[in-house]
């Protein structure tokens, strides 16, 4: 479980988090949403302490996270999985050694063992058969599942993605986020996600927070997004033509 | 701003000289980047240096026109040159174009991918685990390629020089013989290890903290070249006035 209480940054006198709490429970897929410039990246770099904030405070299992040294941080962190906008995998590195990466760093496990888990996990994402090659090889889907799988590796108990539809046809964007909710319910971990595809709240949000001008809007389940009554969530839920139409079919 | 700058460079060598998560990765990244900035530029650094210790014979030979001075001493003035200024210097700032450029756009695209940021996120000091191994394999390695260069120039004068015929072979040898000092050898492998390590350590500093996109990966590049050259001379400056007097 993760707590964030009364969060607040600014970037050069501009206050782009104003005051923001919320509760990301455990085995539940926790939806930040929002317009883009609205500050749900920020809030998202601010939790995982890449961005120091002005105020507040992060509570990992009632740990205040924010406020720790770098090496304490660390062995928090060393419970967190990331998956990033662009995948961010290590350009130099295979799959396979991407993946196993962090098995290396931190584990005194034998090649073999190493190996049967990086295995797993790219089973896990349906990428057995790409392990020998590189990044820049994979297509934006492949780049994200494979982000997956080594965010995953470590047996994380947090897990974060900031836009993991960004760029994704909305098959490819489908199948992540059913492999996020999969994750999330085998694992049984807190999973925060940063998106503003409406595809992905109704999908899996199993409790949404709406961040509009910094402030956290609104916040519920994906079964009352559609009819929260919120002006700003409302003009933010049915911007598309086709959720508009299906509000009226519905209606 | 150059206080800025000075103070934040500071605060990335505190990091990258932390201790690191498990040495036996770093040692793995240290031979790999032995490779990367170390071997893959011997043969600049051979192709530079035969042509630079050519022409230093061949202009030194062309000034010395007085017939009351000996030939063998354009051999001295190119052995000289050579050990003292081109191979130390002259290799640094060829060096800081080459490696200082490539570990700028390295650590610069790293940074607007975000990979710097995952590094971080899996609890890894991502300064130490990127930067230290770059440092420790160019100072170890800055001295070879020096003595490398110091070799493959004294050849290339004397090849220019017989090619050109301002100078003998015989002649060519005495002068490079004559009058030897073996500590400016000493001095210019001090200077190539220094030179190294701003080589990386200012290049490092513009890549690491590069914000935005490919085009300020291209800037960050073009201004770790910039200030590591400033610095290797106003290095070389305080160097020779403090080694040489």
């Amino acid at each position: 479980m993760i707590e964030v209480r009364n969060l607040n940054k600014s970037f050069n006198n501009t206050q782009v988090l104003k005051n923001i709490s919320a509760l990301f429970e455990r085995g539940k897929a926790n939806l930040i949403i929002g317009r883009s410039g609205s500050g749900k990246t920020v809030l998202l770099k601010s939790i995982i302490g890449l961005h120091d904030v002005d105020s507040g405070d992060i509570l990992f299992e009632g740990q205040c996270f924010n406020i720790m040294g770098l090496k304490e941080r660390n062995i928090i962190r060393r419970k967190f999985g990331m998956l990033f906008q662009g995948a961010a995998l290590f350009d130099s590195l295979t799959i396979n050694e991407n993946v196993r990466f962090n098995l290396d760093m931190f584990t005194t496990m034998s090649v073999l063992e190493k190996q049967k888990r990086v295995d797993h996990c790219l089973d896990m994402v349906d990428l057995e058969n790409v392990t020998h090659l590189y990044p820049s090889e994979l297509s934006g889907g492949m780049k994200k599942r494979a982000g997956i799988a080594r965010a995953v590796v470590m047996h994380p108990s947090y897990l974060f993605c900031d836009e993991p539809n960004s760029g994704l046809d909305p098959k490819t964007a489908n199948i992540i986020d059913n492999l996020i909710k999969r994750i999330t319910l085998e694992l049984n971990i807190t999973t925060v996600i940063n998106t503003h595809d409406m595809n992905s709240v109704i999908e899996i949000g199993d409790k949404v927070f709406f961040i509009h001008e910094g402030q956290k809007w609104w916040e519920g389940s994906k079964e009352e997004i559609l009819s929260s009554g919120n002006l700003e969530l409302d003009d933010f839920v049915y911007a598309t033509e086709l959720v508009r139409k299906l509000k009226e079919q519905r209606d | 701003m150059l206080l800025r700058h000075l103070g934040n460079y500071v605060i990335l060598l505190k990091k990258i000289f932390s201790w690191p998560e498990k040495p036996s990765v770093y040692y793995k990244q240290t031979v790999r980047e032995l490779e990367n900035l170390g071997v893959n530029s011997i043969g600049i650094i051979a192709i530079i240096s035969v042509f630079m210790g050519g022409v230093i014979t061949i202009q030194t030979a062309y000034n010395i026109e007085n017939p009351l001075l000996p030939t063998y001493l354009i051999g001295l003035a190119a052995r000289d040159s050579i050990l003292l200024e081109f191979s130390s210097t002259i290799v640094a700032l060829i060096l800081a174009g080459k490696v200082g450029s490539s570990i700028a756009s390295e650590l610069g695209t790293m940074s607007v991918t975000e990979q710097i940021d995952a590094l971080e996120i899996m609890g890894i000091n991502s300064a130490g685990y990127l930067i230290l191994p770059k440092i420790i394999a160019l100072m170890i390695f800055a001295p070879f390629l020096t003595i490398m260069s110091m070799i493959i120039g004294i050849f290339g004068g004397w090849a220019a020089g017989t090619f050109a015929g301002v100078v003998t072979t015989t002649n060519y040898i005495q002068g490079i013989q004559f009058a030897f000092i073996p500590y400016y050898i000493t001095y210019s492998l001090i200077k190539s290890v220094i030179f190294a390590f701003i080589i990386t350590t200012v290049s490092a500093y513009h890549g690491y903290y590069t914000n935005g996109g490919a085009l300020e990966v291209g800037r960050s590049s073009t201004r770790a070249v910039v200030h590591s050259s400033v610095v290797i001379l106003l290095f070389n400056l305080l160097l020779t006035q403090l080694l040489l007097s």
